[in-house]
């Protein structure tokens, strides 16, 4: 099974990354980790959307992934970041498990809304928690990958090669599930679920399974946040982050997974600079880009690239 | 012949409304049946009993002897019961080749695959296969919304058989079809039908083609079956001319207007 070209592309633009790392800025190597992070939470956004949903809660996962990371620390002495991960992906995946039980029975706002408040469920326990450091959080430990000890465990480049590694990953695999069955099942379920059933597909289950994959990558994202971040606490469940990630979904659109990239990369640069610029008013400098790509860009940015290919040919 | 479908007492009532009552039919393998009846007589909703869409309110259906009743769509699609629907049921965002892919995809296996792609040779070459039998291949690499209704209906036909049925319900597939195509539509269909040698019941208003495609008809009037039988029989009955084709009627008042 060979690299399809938009593969070898991704492959590439992450060597670039990599390659970069070296002569970039510690703020721009910062910033690029933090938009792989959030753009691995967003594909998880963009997996639902292509479904049909369209979820104001997927902070929970992010979240989740964060606090995985922070508590692993903390409580149980784990320094490796790769387990750290891997332990937000499993208390993900097990609690996905469960709410993908009732989600998958929702559509439209009731999916919308029931996310959201999973989410908000979560912020509350958090803030409410003073072992976890309530409303302020708590910094996470130093950390160590494959037992290798980067720049003292605080390494941003360090984080910004695993970010980009896992970052790879998850849009390889991702490039291959948008155009698998499982992929295409779920646009078909977002077409015409009644043609789904009768094709002898269950609904349910592939909306099941796909909830609990954008779950997963939504925690991988969060535990690659607060590594770069060397800290958590209850704002990444809270109700606007998950907004955030909705709102580089529509920026990137779903037509392909570098959009989600190149997406959270606009976004993290366009707020840096409107909170710099205009730090009373960067909210509305966010809301004017929004509303442009709506007007102008519905099927967002990579709407782009595929309408100068259509030209093009 | 071997006894495919048979449905006993088969009934359905919304509140007070009965849209179906008693019905009691038996097809043979390789029949091909119509189901004739004016709006509301519950065609359509007999055909949507049988095939899961709609639970029965009374009465059993066994389809190649083991009992159907309460099964879901899926379940019967993999016993070999398949459909059309009067407004095509289709992914109008997908191209017509990706619609077919994800059929076969479908009837391949009951797990999707999540690495592989939808389209493979394989599948590439079995919806090829169907598109050039339906006459449809212009279509292959378009949005189904670019398609007419004809086509769409073809479509819609095509993406049931796929699932290998044993019997294919169609429900209205001339509904929406210019009356020069709708010949040429049948023609398809049923040479495709023949050639897979599939059991059909099919729901539909125009009688040039009931009379021209099947060979037993069941006629329904206020969610009753009133006649079952051989075409021209039943197409001759004075209640079904009455109830369902109108003949009787027409007839009756132009007498009524001679006689004055």
């Amino acid at each position: 099974m060979g690299l399809q070209k938009s593969e070898i592309m991704l492959v590439a633009a992450a060597l670039a990354i990599g390659l970069l790392s070296f002569v970039i800025p510690d703020w721009l190597a910062f910033t690029t980790t933090l938009a792989i992070a959030s753009a691995l939470v967003v594909l998880g956004v963009v997996m639902l959307m292509r479904a049909g949903l369209v979820s104001f809660g997927q902070g929970l996962y992010y979240c989740i992934g964060g606090y995985a990371v922070g508590m692993g620390g903390r409580f149980l002495g784990v320094t490796d970041a790769l387990l750290l991960i891997g332990m937000g992906v499993v208390v993900t995946v097990a609690l996905a498990m469960v709410l993908g039980l009732l989600l998958t029975r929702y559509r439209e706002i009731f999916f919308a809304m029931l996310t959201l408040a999973f989410s908000m469920i979560l912020y509350g326990i958090l803030v409410k928690s003073h072992n976890l450091g309530s409303t302020d959080g708590f910094g996470v430990g130093d950390w160590t990958l494959l037992w290798f000890d980067p720049e003292g465990g605080k390494g941003s480049r360090t984080v910004l090669w695993l970010a980009t590694g896992v970052g790879l990953a998850v849009a390889l695999f991702l490039n291959r599930y948008f155009g698998s069955s499982m992929g295409l099942a779920c646009e078909a379920i977002r077409e015409n679920e009644v043609r789904v059933e009768y094709m002898g597909m269950s609904r349910r289950q592939i909306l099941y399974i796909n909830y609990v994959i954008a779950a997963a990558i939504g925690s991988v994202g969060g535990s690659l946040t607060s590594l770069a971040a060397g800290h958590v606490d209850p704002t990444m469940a809270y109700w606007t982050i998950s907004g955030e990630f909705v709102f580089i979904a529509l920026l990137g659109g779903t037509g392909h997974v570098a959009a989600s990239f190149i997406a959270a990369m606009i976004f993290i640069m366009v707020r840096t600079y409107a909170v710099e610029l205009f730090p009373n008013s960067w909210q509305m400098i966010l809301g004017i880009v929004l509303l442009m790509i709506i007007l102008f860009l519905p099927k967002g940015i990579w709407s782009l690239f595929t309408r100068k290919r259509r030209v093009a040919s | 012949m071997t006894e495919i479908l048979r449905t006993e007492g088969l009934s359905r009532y919304f509140g007070a409304v009965v849209a179906a009552e008693d019905i009691n039919v038996t097809i043979t393998e390789g029949e091909i049946v119509g189901v004739i009846g004016s709006n509301g007589a519950g065609k359509t909703t007999f055909i949507n009993m049988v095939t899961g869409y709609l639970p029965p309110s009374a009465g059993t259906i066994a389809f190649d002897g083991s009992p159907i009743k309460g099964l879901g769509p899926r379940k019967l699609m993999r016993k070999g019961l398949s459909r059309s629907f009067q407004i095509p049921q289709l992914f109008l965002e997908l191209s017509v080749l990706d619609n077919l892919s994800m059929a076969l995809s479908a009837s391949e296996s009951r797990h999707l695959e999540m690495m592989r792609p939808v389209r493979t040779p394989e599948r590439i070459a079995a919806a090829d296969e169907i598109l050039t039998q339906m006459g449809i291949t212009q279509y292959r690499e378009e949005m189904v919304t670019a398609m007419p209704q004809g086509a769409r209906k073809l479509l819609d036909i095509a993406i049931a058989m796929l699932a290998n049925p044993r019997m294919l319900l169609l429900d209205e597939p001339t509904s929406g079809v210019s009356t020069e195509e709708k010949h040429t539509l049948m023609d398809t269909v049923m040479e495709v039908v023949k050639r897979r040698g599939l059991t059909v019941l099919f729901v539909e208003h125009d009688m040039e083609i009931v009379q021209k495609y099947v060979t037993r008809v069941l006629a329904f009037a206020s969610g009753v079956v009133i006649k079952d039988g051989p075409v021209e029989e039943v197409l001759a009955d004075a209640k079904v001319q009455e109830l369902v084709t109108g003949k009787r009627r027409g007839k009756n008042i132009e007498t009524q207007e001679g006689g004055a």
